[in-house]
């Protein structure tokens, strides 16, 4: 390649309200459940049925536009998306185009370089979502689910500030931090209620102007969005050095296949034909709501980081992992608060949560252990009725169903044995049982102790005071 | 007599006196339905059984003291675009023609709670697109009054079984004058209440900006009457406006002393026929004889608000139709290859020439590159004319003028020239596009014996107003409900 490209990124971002109801209905919005049975006249578009806005998904968007630096817009309206598709009962989305709620906004990412980077945000706006359609291509018909039609949606459009795959995923994990700690959405990406479309497009080191974009969808995790943008990037370049040109096209990322395919081009484009809603009034965010909404946003990472350190005096990067998911912080704090032991607890999720986290491929929201229980765990480390193995071990289960450790450890009898005289009979047994090792410590050795510790641990079930064996053995031999 | 000649207020009390019973009243209704429904075909669905059954619960619920309001017992027809659980509601369109709404319009369950015996369904034109209730596509109705004439619409059946006494009242509704103009041919009276005041809940759209339910009755004490209870809060309607005011009928007061009514010139000039000129002025030297102050003023923009409209109306009913597309219910066409085809097919043979032609208008000025142009500009005219009616209403109480520039024209004239039917409601429209309320009244009829309207304009939420000065007007002349008391009188008022 003679010519240096930059890639210049800018996504727009669906994220699912955490609501309990539809945007405009009172119908659950749960997922799951037997196909239309989360459904009514205004969800499922019937003739003579209006909307009427939840006013906690005007909250959700308001918070978020706050936390990303957004001015919220006090006077903000919905339209209408006119396109005909059968998830669509009504053959329009209720959205906002002329005035969203959120404009002019930016979160900051990290860069790789170690510096920091803001990222625009163009506008965040509300708008419900539409039904599924199930193909059975058995009977050759279609059935459309309208469970989801009308669960509430933000989306984010940002800037196109974006430069590489890093920096996209720095500026996802970033809103999905900010809007898990903010309550408003899970935004899990595989169950799709995170949703990233791309905006890529090439341009020569040093031009001014964008080059041709297209959009990518169908991006359903981090890796698949990192892929697709270094697929998407050399196509163009690829387009560009073999002097042909880049189509403004969406276009739909295949996983399994690890590449993508044009969906449409610009010139099959819809016209939306968006006009005001008017079956619905503008919404008037008072200066006292948009107040309240403002007191009640909770603390976010940058902050809790700051007081970890200060607080707890945990270290930096141990902080990081710690907030890097709000249920994780909490988790934390919460086991602090009940056992006043900060370090200790931040050793248990930073060591064993994680590494069974990784080992079972579950993200930290699905944690399932209460803070009571690691808060009883750690006490019952400390105070020297279990030792470190058996901790281990109760807290695998514990991990796993949320198991009692103090319950636990009454039943299973785990608790270390401390009785002198059985640890002695036990290490009088161990010697006389491996005359080799005791040999080999007598002849300098030292590490021949280890194995009879071992053995003797073995012998005790694990339960032995290992202070007390160590010392014994010693004295045996 | 015959039940269905009196007043809706006067059945109503009978009924409560225990002289008649509703199921009288409803199986002379029903007789009179199967009487002359050849000749003026008011009605798309009757539900006989239905009703009777209706009106024998409703007696008992009567005799048990636990009904008690005006028009318990009384039978009503509802225009076929508000909807009525398990009962067909087509908009008189081949696209819904077997739809089974799941649900009742809130203005409907008002009149339900109120002892309301419904008879059916009544005819229009399609999803009230028209003024002639001939777009229909169940056939036309005929002006009770000479059967060779249109009577008017949208709300034309609901007018027509009102005039042929039918049914005791009805219920229409009014985007640019579908109530107030057949009302006007039909020689009954129709209010369009303040946009807001009745829930749209229920009511299958057509410009959701400018639709309101309301009353077509006998005379203004029915209007007044029923008016009062089918105003309601709907939470279910984000456009429904709490109003603490809608004891409309404590406005049935023959007193219009001081009363400032204004006169527009602008409604008076060129394309309104002169028997229909003479008749409205003449009604406005009967108010000023009872002491009202009547002047003649400039009140502008009428001309721009037909253009503005047609824009607005045809641009939210392009989207609101959109959902009349064969997938969920009603119309699918037969043979279709694909999804696209399927769309393209259904709404092609299930709707009508003229809802397709507003589809298309509407389509054309929301999209892009047109927006600004059309819509947008028609909004601030919207604007502009709401800002001439306020001016209006800070010197007047209420506006006096024509319902429409003609009587009822003859069946089949008007659809071939769909401008000359557009401009058939100058004198309507407005009223829609500035939110106001507005009622038609028979001030008249012309020479060849059909009914001449009066529209009175209220300033918003001042329909007080207008009743107090209909009832007035009202008591000055010996009144002919319908052509069957015209005839029983030995001719017209």
């Amino acid at each position: 390649m003679s010519r240096e490209y930059e890639t210049v990124i800018g996504l727009e971002v669906h994220v699912e309200l955490a609501t309990k109801t539809k945007i405009f209905c009172g119908c659950s919005t749960a997922f799951g459940g037997a196909p239309n049975t989360h459904t009514c006249p205004v969800c499922t578009g019937m003739p003579g049925s209006l909307p009427v806005l939840n006013k906690k998904v005007v909250e959700y968007a308001a918070a978020v536009g706050l936390a990303t630096n957004c001015t919220i817009n006090q006077n903000c309206k919905f339209d209408r998306k006119n396109y005909f598709y059968p998830d669509n009962p009504q053959n329009y989305q209720i959205s906002q185009l002329y005035e969203p709620i959120c404009r002019n906004g930016y979160v900051e990412i990290e860069t790789a370089d170690g510096g920091t980077k803001k990222i625009g945000i163009h506008e965040i706006h509300m708008e419900e979502d539409a039904g599924k359609l199930v193909h059975d291509d058995w009977e050759d018909v279609s059935v459309v689910d309208f469970n989801r039609s009308g669960v509430p949606l933000i989306e984010i459009v940002s800037e196109p500030d974006m430069r590489s795959a890093d920096e996209v995923i720095a500026y996802l994990e970033k809103l999905r931090l900010i809007i898990q700690y903010l309550g408003a959405s899970d935004c899990k990406l595989n169950e799709g209620s995170m949703r990233a479309d791309v905006n890529l497009s090439v341009r020569e080191v040093g031009a001014t102007e964008f080059g041709t974009r297209t959009e990518m969808k169908n991006l359903n995790s981090f890796r698949a969005i990192s892929h697709a943008i270094e697929g998407e990037k050399n196509r163009q370049i690829d387009l560009i050095e073999s002097g042909e040109k880049v189509i403004q096209e969406t276009r739909r990322w295949d996983d399994t296949k690890e590449s993508s395919h044009a969906m449409r081009s610009k010139e099959d484009a819809q016209d939306y034909r968006y006009f005001p809603e008017p079956d619905l009034v503008p919404i008037i965010i008072s200066d006292e709501w948009l107040e309240e909404i403002r007191s009640h946003q909770p603390e976010f990472r940058t902050e809790k980081l700051a007081r970890y350190e200060q607080e707890y005096e945990i270290p930096r990067y141990d902080a990081e992992i710690l907030t890097n998911s709000k249920h994780m912080a909490d988790l934390f704090e919460e086991t602090v608060a009940l056992c006043g032991k900060p370090k200790k607890v931040s050793n248990w999720l930073m060591v064993e949560t994680m590494r069974l986290l990784k080992e079972h491929e579950m993200e930290p929201e699905d944690i399932r252990f209460s803070p009571e229980h690691l808060a009883a765990l750690i006490n019952l480390a400390d105070a020297g009725t279990i030792n470190s193995t058996v901790a281990k071990e109760v807290f695998e289960q514990m991990f796993a169903d949320d198991t009692d450790p103090e319950k636990y450890v009454e039943e299973h009898g785990l608790k270390t044995v401390n009785d002198e005289g059985a640890l002695r009979a036990t290490i009088e047994q161990v010697i006389k049982d491996n005359p080799q090792s005791v040999e080999d410590y007598h002849n300098g050795k030292e590490k021949a102790i280890g194995f009879l510790v071992g053995q003797t641990m073995k012998a005790m079930k694990g339960k032995a005071n290992p202070g007390m064996v160590n010392q014994i053995l010693k004295e045996l031999l | 007599m015959f039940l269905m000649s009196l007043t809706a207020v006067e059945l109503g009390k009978r009924i409560q006196n225990k002289e008649v019973t509703a199921v009288d009243a409803t199986r002379e209704a029903l007789a009179a339905i199967a009487a002359r429904e050849e000749a003026v075909h008011s009605f798309v669905t009757v539900d006989a059984e239905g009703a009777l059954a209706r009106a024998k619960q409703i007696q008992e619920r009567i005799d048990a003291g636990e009904l008690t309001s005006p028009l318990a017992g009384v039978p009503v027809a509802i225009k076929d675009n508000m909807c009525t659980q398990g009962m067909k509601t087509t908009c008189s369109s081949k696209i819904l023609y077997n739809f089974m709404p799941t649900f009742t319009a809130e203005a409907v369950c008002n009149l339900e709670k109120a002892g309301a015996v419904i008879l059916g369904k009544t005819n229009m034109d399609e999803f009230a697109m028209g003024s002639t209730t001939e777009t229909s596509a169940f056939g036309v109705t005929k002006n009770p009054w000479n059967t060779g004439h249109v009577p008017g619409g949208s709300s034309g059946g609901s007018c027509a079984a009102v005039a042929a006494e039918e049914c005791s009242y009805a219920l229409g509704s009014d985007t640019g004058g579908s109530i107030r103009q057949p009302s006007s041919f039909c020689g009954v009276t129709g209010i369009k209440p303040t946009y807001g005041t009745v829930s749209r809940y229920g009511l299958i759209a057509y410009g959701s900006s400018l639709d309101q339910i309301g009353p077509i009755a006998k005379d203004v004490t029915d209007c007044a009457t029923i008016l009062e209870i089918i105003s309601s809060h709907d939470s279910k309607d984000s456009t429904s406006v709490k109003r603490e005011d809608t004891h409309f009928t404590e406005a049935l007061v023959d007193d219009v002393k001081g009363m400032k009514i204004g006169i527009p010139r602008d409604y008076f000039g060129e394309g309104l026929n002169t028997e229909v000129k003479e008749a409205v002025l003449a009604a406005a030297k009967e108010l000023e004889k009872k002491g009202a102050i009547v002047e003649e003023f400039d009140l502008g923009l009428v001309e721009y608000a037909i253009p503005a409209y047609y824009v607005i109306a045809c641009a939210e009913a392009s989207s609101n139709l959109a959902r009349f597309d064969g997938v969920k219910y009603g119309y699918r066409t037969e043979e279709y290859d694909g999804l696209h085809q399927m769309y393209k097919k259904s709404r092609s043979e299930g709707f009508g020439a003229e809802v397709k032609r507003r589809i298309m208008l509407g389509s054309f000025v929301l999209s892009s590159g047109y927006y600004d142009a059309y819509y947008l500009k028609a909004l601030r005219v919207k604007a502009l004319i709401k800002k001439a009616f306020d001016e209006a209403f800070a010197k007047y109480d209420v506006i006096l003028g024509p319902a429409a520039p003609t009587t009822a024209p003859k069946l089949g004239a008007s659809l071939s020239d769909p401008i000359q039917m557009y401009l058939g409601d100058i004198y309507t429209i407005s009223v829609n596009l500035a939110g106001l309320p507005g009622i038609s009244l028979p001030c008249g009829t012309d020479s060849q014996g059909l009914p001449i309207g009066l529209q009175l304009i209220g300033d918003c939420f001042k329909e007080k107003n207008i009743i107090r000065a209909a009832y007035a007007f009202e008591q000055t002349r010996d009144y002919a409900h319908s052509p069957i008391a015209a005839q029983e009188k030995g001719g017209v008022s």
